[in-house]
């Protein structure tokens, strides 16, 4: 029985949210595509986890407060939100965007986690190996460039084709909230680099080595700004790393959540 | 009516196979297309066209911005129209527009046009424009933030031009502890704003209001939108409580006249569908990225144009068909024009006889022919 969408309210704002599984609290980020309905990669986690997965303000159907206006905000915004709900020993997940957003509260306040894991994280910048362009990436291009496997490409191509008019503006929602956060600096906050150290939970850095949109390479940098990270490199994989690789993913973060 | 020469200054020696080997003709094309000698050819002859279009009786002549493409070869528009100023005595020089969205601080424009203006004594028309949406992947600046930055902008810059300075400007993009220019606009208050646009609803509202009044120009329309555009903005003026007079509508359009239909079409032809298909042709995702279009107006436009991804060559034929250009013997671009004034009650005509790869001797042929056959059957 797939875990359906509920409603959350944090302050005045109401998100979406899919909750499901029993243990120890986990709160999932998503990336730029937003929500997506339970996958495999929230199963394997919810035999281990209570898994929270909540749709960023200005994300398909939550609410889009406009003071929300950058990474910085949507942080800030997920530590009322682990304030909210009175959650300690929190174990947050972050992919992509996401994984920008869990650093960013990271740096800021570690005090509710008990492990954090990144899954190929935007949020910093290496020069001279510049992120892939998914915004001048055409729909099938875009598509195409988050996976390795090119039939998991296929079937998500598949079933874009086959969206309702409803499900088209939630995508488009979804892109004009990933534009707002990521177009300008592209995919990063120059501060962010800098804090990093100040991150003192069990952390472990999940990186395909086949990513197009985030070159490998950052996870050995993000590596060595994160005291005592550990850098776990998932071979002939993409960007989309729990689409394409979710159980070998959930294994590496139910390996950190377990390290002290 | 008052008639208007605008160009585009397109960079015509572009390779068309090597065009189509990327993306767009925009931003990730490669500069090393652009030949330089042949590049300050393509300069001289456009300067040379503008000026003869003010020997030739146009009221204006006019120029605009565009950066990183083939398109056009105007980044800094301003430069030509100094250019202009000096080898003109009695046109206006329109720039139409700036795109001050794109710019960090808009202070910078408010001092040019306020020198262009006192350089030329008063004989500049000013645009404001947001740029295309491929100007947001040229700069990098956010087209989340674009409609925002705009109106910001266009305070400060107004502002600029009217308060007395210094004073502050205190925004959301904008900040400035002291604004205070030197020169202030030769005219009083200021040059005119034009607004040139695709036409949505949210920029007629405020172009219309009646503290702006700003005359709104439809740009590559088919005839059917071009009516439609003018009606909402004169319904707009109604609406604030005014009538709306010709001097606020207006459209821009490429134009060709010849002997005879079958000779104007022809003659046209590689000039009007390079325009269409090799410079301004570009994927979706450039043209309109996020933000661009309010979020409500792009659901819209996806639900209604599912197409509007696909990239198909347009043929001279449709688009003479559906108006978006006007090509023909003097009489059948006499009766388009003159059908589309009477209609819309528009002031203005933003004529682009030079477009796309059209050569020099036809473009001069045209414009002469065009200033004998058809502008006085207009005025």
């Amino acid at each position: 029985m797939p875990v359906q969408p509920m409603k959350h309210a944090v302050r005045d704002i109401n998100v979406r949210m899919l909750r499901g599984g029993s243990g120890p609290p986990l709160l999932f980020l998503h990336g730029a595509n937003g929500l997506t309905p339970w996958l495999p990669f929230y199963e394997a986690l919810s035999k281990q986890f209570e898994v929270l997965v909540p749709e960023h303000p200005g994300f398909g159907l939550s609410d889009n407060p406009p003071w929300i206006r950058n990474v910085a905000d949507l942080a800030m915004y997920y530590l009322d939100f682990l304030d909210g709900l009175g959650l300690d020993n929190v174990h947050l997940v972050g992919q992509s965007l996401g994984g920008w957003t869990a650093a960013e509260l990271a740096v800021r306040n570690t005090s509710r986690l008990a492990s954090l894991s990144l899954m190929a994280p935007a949020g910093i910048r290496i020069k001279g190996t510049p992120c892939g362009d998914n915004f001048i990436w055409g729909p099938e291009e875009g598509v195409r460039n988050l996976f390795h496997d090119q039939s998991l490409a296929d079937k998500m191509l598949e079933q874009i084709a086959g969206m309702s008019d409803d499900e088209n503006d939630v995508a488009l929602t979804n892109r004009y909230a990933a534009t707002k956060f990521g177009w300008e600096p592209r995919w990063y906050n120059p501060a962010l680099e800098r804090w990093l150290h100040r991150i003192d939970v069990p952390t472990l850095i999940l990186w395909g080595d086949k990513d197009k949109l985030f070159p490998v390479d950052y996870a050995a940098r993000w590596g060595a700004r994160i005291p005592g990270s550990r850098v776990e490199i998932l071979r002939d994989c993409g960007h989309a790393i729990n689409l394409e690789m979710p159980d070998a993913a959930a294994a590496a973060i139910v390996g950190v959540a377990g390290r002290r | 009516m008052q008639f208007t020469f605008f160009h585009l200054m397109p960079y015509r020696p572009l390779d068309m196979v090597e065009r189509h080997k990327h993306r767009a003709g925009w931003v990730v094309l490669p500069n090393e297309l652009y030949d330089p000698v042949k590049g300050a050819d393509e300069y001289q002859s456009y300067i040379e066209q503008l000026v003869h279009a003010e020997k030739l009786g146009f009221d204006v002549i006019a120029v605009n911005e565009h950066h990183q493409t083939a398109y056009g070869l105007m980044p800094a528009p301003n430069l030509i129209a100094a250019n202009l100023i000096a080898r003109t005595e009695r046109a206006k020089i329109a720039i139409i527009g700036r795109a001050l969205p794109l710019v960090n601080n808009p202070v910078n424009i408010a001092e040019e046009f306020a020198m262009l203006d006192n350089l030329s004594r008063g004989r500049i028309i000013t645009g404001f424009v947001r740029g295309i949406g491929n100007e947001y992947h040229a700069t990098g600046i956010n087209p989340f933030f674009s409609h925002e930055r705009y109106q910001e902008a266009h305070d400060l810059i107004t502002q600029a031009w009217t308060r007395p300075g210094p004073f502050s400007f205190e925004g959301e993009h904008f900040n400035n502890r002291y604004v205070n220019l030197w020169p202030r606009p030769y005219q009083n208050p200021h040059p005119e704003i034009w607004i040139p646009s695709m036409g949505s609803s949210e920029t007629i509202r405020w172009a219309a209001a009646p503290e702006r009044k700003y005359p709104f120009l439809v740009t590559f329309s088919s005839r059917e939108l071009v009516a439609r555009y003018l009606k909402m903005y004169r319904d707009q003026a109604t609406e604030y409580g005014y009538e709306c007079s010709s001097d606020q509508l207006g459209w821009a359009s490429p134009v060709y006249v010849a002997d005879t239909d079958e000779r104007a079409m022809e003659e046209a032809r590689a000039g009007i569908e390079s325009l269409f298909n090799d410079y301004l042709a570009v994927p979706f995702q450039m043209l309109l990225p996020p933000g661009y279009m309010s979020l409500q107006s792009m659901k819209n436009t996806l639900r209604f144009r599912k197409n509007l991804g696909t990239q198909r060559r347009h043929t001279i034929e449709e688009m003479a068909e559906n108006g978006t250009v006007v090509v023909g013997s003097p009489k059948t671009v006499r009766d388009h024009l003159l059908r589309l004034r009477d209609e819309t009650g528009a002031g203005k005509l933003i004529t682009m006889l030079q477009f796309g790869v059209l050569p020099d001797d036809l473009t001069r042929r045209n414009t002469e022919m065009f200033v004998s056959e058809v502008m006085p059957h207009l005025r």
